[in-house]
């Protein structure tokens, strides 16, 4: 279990807090999604849980950041890092080790300072790259990918650690939607099978609401959303405070007033409630007509 | 200026190919969104425009220069080229200097050089930022420090990689509506984006590539009538055409303007 307890976080020289009184608590082998405008401290969030607030950015720190019973700023970043927690940056290029010339190599890379044994090692890589799709690319250089395939090889490098918490900064920013769904579908995996925790900040609303169990959304550093994704998605909040809404939520409710969308029926953020919805205010209408 | 691609071939030095003999004619003006997986080919594609990259085998020409006898120096007075990632080529302490670099090189006036990071910072909504270092600004707002330094060199061709890119609502209208203005001047605007939505509601042409080639190449509804082609290119359409497709509506329907009108009218029809 994630714990945060009344966290207010100001980085060093600023004159505003980037999160303000935060409390939140995060279930293990939970799914939690973070939304929120440019600003708003999604990042500074995801810092906070991986131990990199305080142990690299000092500021000012007030409350505390338990996991698993231990406060993360008395919890030297040894011993919060892999295997505990696995952090995957926004941009691909700076979770490259730069000291490997395979993609195989690569994502073995982080094993082999834990010293796992070779075979296990190789079982472990073989899996990830499966998982994400990677096997054509095992001999290419990391550095001669295209943007998305290399975001895929940032991932399989910390999924392959096996973390009990992950936390993912837009994981999912320059991949295809195949290579969206991989990502979703191996963090499914590793919620419901592994036990793993994962907090990612994702702005693509229609694979949030589902794939993740929670959605969170934060506005100038207070937590100002929490709910289940539908219910945070298609809040008319969230329009306010600079999150886009899917398609599907404007198209109901650009309906709405003409009775296009089922008064009683929660507005959709996905296809298949999207779907559903509409069928069901066009058979009023056929029954009417 | 049209931008005319013949027979373009590209590999790696390892011998990977990513461009297998690619033709392509884009005319003045144009809105084009490329489209296609992840390693699809169409970074590789964009930087011949500007060149970045050399032709290995075939020509690619903008207006009447080969790009294979201009420098990218040269080609950068026609092309201006939005990078996937900002900081590959924000290199400057001040964003004024920043967006100033490229028209300094062009030896304006200083007259000139002001008035045109005004604009390009106004456009991008950084008029306040002109003092700031760029990386003290957040990721997606030096995104827009490295459009203004695009837009500041007034070139004919705009080519935009993956611009959607970590822009929150207002970041995305901004472009958007950025987008659009700067077609009616005339511009020809290519972008690289996965975001189907807003390149439905931005872009005129779509040029759909797989494994270094281009498998459709069309206006944007008959590009979105094809789901199959297009599932087999690993591409998802837009929200609202998949929804007008799953309740069997009249199409084509890309944007939701679109899907509302069309949605109405079978209501009506009830």
């Amino acid at each position: 279990m994630i714990q945060l307890d009344r966290v207010t976080y100001t980085y060093p020289h600023a004159k505003l807090p980037s999160l303000y009184d935060i409390s939140l608590k995060i279930s293990e082998s939970s799914f939690l999604a973070v939304v929120g405008p440019n600003g708003s401290g999604k990042s500074t969030l995801c810092a906070l849980v991986a131990g990199f607030i305080p142990h690299h950015f000092h500021g000012t720190l007030q409350g505390q950041v338990i996991i698993d019973g231990r406060d993360t700023a008395a919890t030297p970043l040894s011993k919060l890092v892999t295997p505990q927690v696995g952090f995957v940056f926004q941009n691909p290029f700076n979770q490259l080790s730069g000291a490997k010339l395979t993609v195989r190599e690569e994502i073995a890379f982080g094993l082999e300072n834990l010293g796992v044994p070779r075979s296990e090692m190789s079982q472990r890589v073989d899996r990830v790259l499966e998982l994400f799709g990677l096997t054509e690319l095992v001999h290419r250089s990391p550095y001669e990918l295209s943007g998305g395939e290399m975001q895929r090889v940032a991932l399989a490098s910390v999924f392959v650690m096996e973390p009990r918490v992950l936390v993912l900064d837009e994981p999912t920013a320059q991949l295809d939607p195949w290579g969206t769904r991989q990502v979703f579908e191996a963090i499914r995996t590793l919620v419901q099978n592994k036990r793993v925790t994962v907090i990612m900040i994702e702005d693509k609303s229609e694979w949030i609401a589902a794939f993740a169990d929670r959605l969170i959304a934060l506005h100038e550093g207070r937590l100002v959303l929490d709910g289940s994704p539908r219910t945070v998605l298609t809040s008319s909040h969230l329009d306010e405070i600079g999150v886009g809404v899917s398609r599907y939520t404007q198209a109901a409710r650009s309906t709405q007033s003409a009775g296009g969308w089922p008064r009683d029926l929660e507005l959709p953020a996905t296809l298949d409630q999207a779907v559903a919805g509409f069928k069901r205010a066009r058979k009023f209408y056929e029954h009417l007509g | 200026m049209n931008i005319s691609v013949n027979d373009l071939h590209f590999s790696y030095p390892n011998g990977v190919e990513v461009l297998g003999g690619l033709s392509v004619e884009i005319g003045s003006g144009e809105r084009l969104a490329i489209i296609g997986q992840n390693g699809a080919g169409k970074s590789t594609l964009v930087k011949h425009f500007n060149g970045l990259l050399k032709p290995a085998r075939g020509a690619v020409n903008i207006g009447d220069r080969d790009t294979k006898n201009h420098s990218v120096a040269q080609l950068a007075r026609c092309v201006g080229f939005l990078f996937q990632n900002p900081d590959e080529q924000i290199f400057k302490k001040r964003v004024f200097e920043e967006v100033a670099f490229g028209p300094d090189n062009l030896e304006l006036s200083p007259e000139e050089i002001e008035k045109r990071v005004s604009t390009a910072l106004a456009q991008v909504g950084l008029s306040d930022m002109r003092e700031r270092h760029p990386y003290d600004l957040l990721p997606a707002q030096r995104k827009f420090v490295a459009l203004a330094s695009v837009l500041a060199m007034d070139t004919p061709i705009l080519v935009l990689d993956e611009p959607t890119i970590g822009q929150d609502r207002y970041g995305l209208t901004r472009l958007g509506t950025l987008i659009d203005d700067l077609a009616q001047q005339g511009k020809t605007i290519i972008a690289i984006s996965h975001d189907m939505d807003f390149c439905a509601e931005h872009f005129e042409r779509f040029l759909v590539m797989k494994q270094g080639r281009i498998v459709m190449d069309g206006a944007k509804h008959q590009v979105f009538s094809h789901n199959e082609l297009l599932a087999k290119a690993y591409i998802e359409s837009p929200q609202m055409t998949r929804l007008a497709l799953a309740l069997e509506l009249p199409g084509p329907v890309t944007t939701v303007n679109e899907f509302a009108d069309v949605y109405a009218k079978t209501l009506r029809g009830c």
